[in-house]
């Protein structure tokens, strides 16, 4: 019960602040201060929403495919990199610098690219996604493997146990908690990431819907389709908050 | 070392099989021989030869410094010695981790296994099924003051209820010999008391020999029958001190005279 409580006290002020700023949006746009052609009212928004909810759902469930495929074979490769370098420390050093510098690629350069290379398809998609996510969550797990106390692994070592029982009953384990920090970051890139391949060619999904209305400029719908997103990103994040809750129940039971 | 039982088979022998025969016969459970150990140069322990016998428990006692980890980790197959070996019954288990079971100060209890699964983790390890390890280790909850906590997490427990959760797990992973590192040194100076108690009590119950390491004078004048005094840079067993009191009988022994001689003792060959 106390606990609950904080939370709601703990929520209260962003509710407001939320309540807050849609409030100020509708007055600037209900008393004609911006025209609504540039900035519709949030009451048409939500029109345009429920209006247009059928073809939002289409687009969506596009983007939700491309952003969950690229995310689980982000995960997959993070998974294979980061036991990899953990494993031996030649490629850790060989490969850390490059880990890096991918993810200083400016993603809006490389997917015209990636439609070049691979075509119209989810394919160039599900690779943008998988480029942006597979990297908060393999440098997670590279630190949540460094993380681990040697003396636990020397413990473990003096049981008789081999690399790969240390490695599924503590360096597993161990990492888990910076996986899902990791992937928390990555689920809400993943979709951003889908509806920017999207931008720069494809015939279905979000990011092709938002280039249409943008170009009927059909702004209500635009915003409908931006808040769409957002929704399904905090989704996607509330999502994995609670695989963490299903795969650390240790967690939970602090004293 | 102890003079061998019923030799006469080795009678016929070659001196040398002779000799590796009085070895294996040789009554002590656990023997270090001639141990040294050196890193980037630098002697940490030279010629270490102490032994353990059945049900015993033998303290290390030493200051910082003194290389009593370093053997320790000889001794568990850890790490390699430079010289000589580690027998047990008859065994020489140099290097071969999973013989003898070690316990550290820090209880290093994984946080996400429950109280039981920690427990058993070494039957675990050695490829039991996890319901055969738990049904392993449930029946010792009580007899280590664990009950109930079977199924929480480490993290709900208090830090002598951890160390003692440690020690269950460091006795279900042994085959009768533990190592414990300074197991109680973290403890405030109560619960260490109380833990010095049940330690003795357990340890009356259970069949386990211990080699001990301690920087704790009266830790080790309370806890073991023997005592080994290691001092010097590279570390050095000085002189072995056996304790006359037996370990049940040990309630009020850190009050009397003779505790007191005992400390002396050590004290003078610590200085030395």
């Amino acid at each position: 019960m106390k606990e609950k409580s904080a939370n709601i006290t703990d929520r209260l002020p962003a509710a407001i602040a939320i309540l807050l700023i849609l409030l100020i949006w509708h007055i600037v746009t209900a008393s004609g201060a911006v025209p609504a052609y540039m900035l519709p009212s949030p009451i048409a928004v939500v029109k345009a929403f429920i209006s247009d909810f059928g073809n939002l759902m289409h687009h969506a469930v596009i983007s939700v495919q491309e952003a969950i495929y690229g995310l689980l074979l982000g995960i997959g490769i993070a998974f294979l990199i980061a036991t990899i370098m953990d494993r031996f420390s030649l490629i850790e050093k060989a490969l850390y610098p490059i880990l890096v510098i991918s993810q200083t690629i400016p993603t809006i350069a490389i997917a015209p690219l990636l439609v070049l290379w691979m075509g119209f398809g989810m394919a160039p998609k599900i690779t943008l996604v998988v480029i942006t996510t597979f990297f908060p969550i393999a440098v997670g797990l590279l630190d949540g493997y460094k993380g681990v106390d040697p003396d636990c692994i020397n413990l473990l070592r003096s049981m008789g146990a081999g690399r790969v029982q240390i490695f599924r009953h503590v360096k597993i384990p161990a990492a888990l908690p910076y996986f899902f920090s990791g992937l928390k970051i990555s689920a809400s890139y993943a979709v951003v990431g889908a509806v920017i391949s999207e931008w720069l060619g494809g015939f279905e999904g979000l990011g092709v819907y938002m280039t249409r209305v943008k170009k009927a400029y059909a702004f209500d719908r635009m915003f409908a389709v931006i808040i769409l997103i957002i929704m399904i990103s905090l989704l996607l994040m509330g999502v994995v908050e609670l695989l963490k809750r299903v795969f650390m129940p240790w967690n939970r039971k602090q004293k | 070392m102890m003079p061998p039982k019923n030799n006469s088979k080795s009678a016929s022998e070659s001196a040398f099989r002779e000799e590796e025969y009085l070895m294996a016969a040789d009554s002590s459970l656990l023997r270090t021989e001639h141990i040294s150990k050196s890193y980037d140069g630098r002697m940490i322990i030279e010629d270490i030869s102490i032994r353990l016998e059945k049900g015993e428990l033998v303290s290390l006692l030493g200051l910082s410094g003194s290389g009593k980890t370093t053997l320790f980790q000889v001794i568990s197959g850890l790490v390699r010695p430079d010289s000589g070996r580690v027998m047990l019954s008859g065994e020489d288990i140099t290097e071969k981790p999973g013989k003898v079971s070690y316990m550290l100060q820090k209880d290093l209890l994984l946080p996400h296994k429950k109280i039981i699964d920690n427990a058993a983790l070494p039957l675990v390890i050695r490829g039991a099924k996890k319901a055969d390890a738990r049904r392993t280790a449930a029946p010792y909850f009580a007899q280590f003051g664990l009950a109930g906590t079977e199924y929480q997490y480490p993290s709900q427990l208090s830090g002598g209820m951890r160390q003692r959760a440690a020690l269950l797990r460091t006795y279900l992973g042994s085959e009768g010999v533990a190592l414990l590192d300074e197991p109680f040194s973290a403890l405030d100076m109560i619960t260490k008391g109380q833990m010095h108690d049940w330690y003795l009590d357990i340890m009356s119950r259970i069949d386990l020999s211990t080699i001990f390491i301690t920087h704790d004078i009266d830790e080790a004048l309370m806890l073991s029958d023997r005592v080994y005094i290691m001092t010097g840079s590279p570390g050095r067993i000085d002189d072995e001190i056996r304790i006359s009191v037996k370990r049940n009988e040990r309630k009020d022994f850190s009050l009397t005279e003779e505790f007191l001689e005992y400390k002396k003792k050590i004290l003078n060959i610590l200085k030395q």
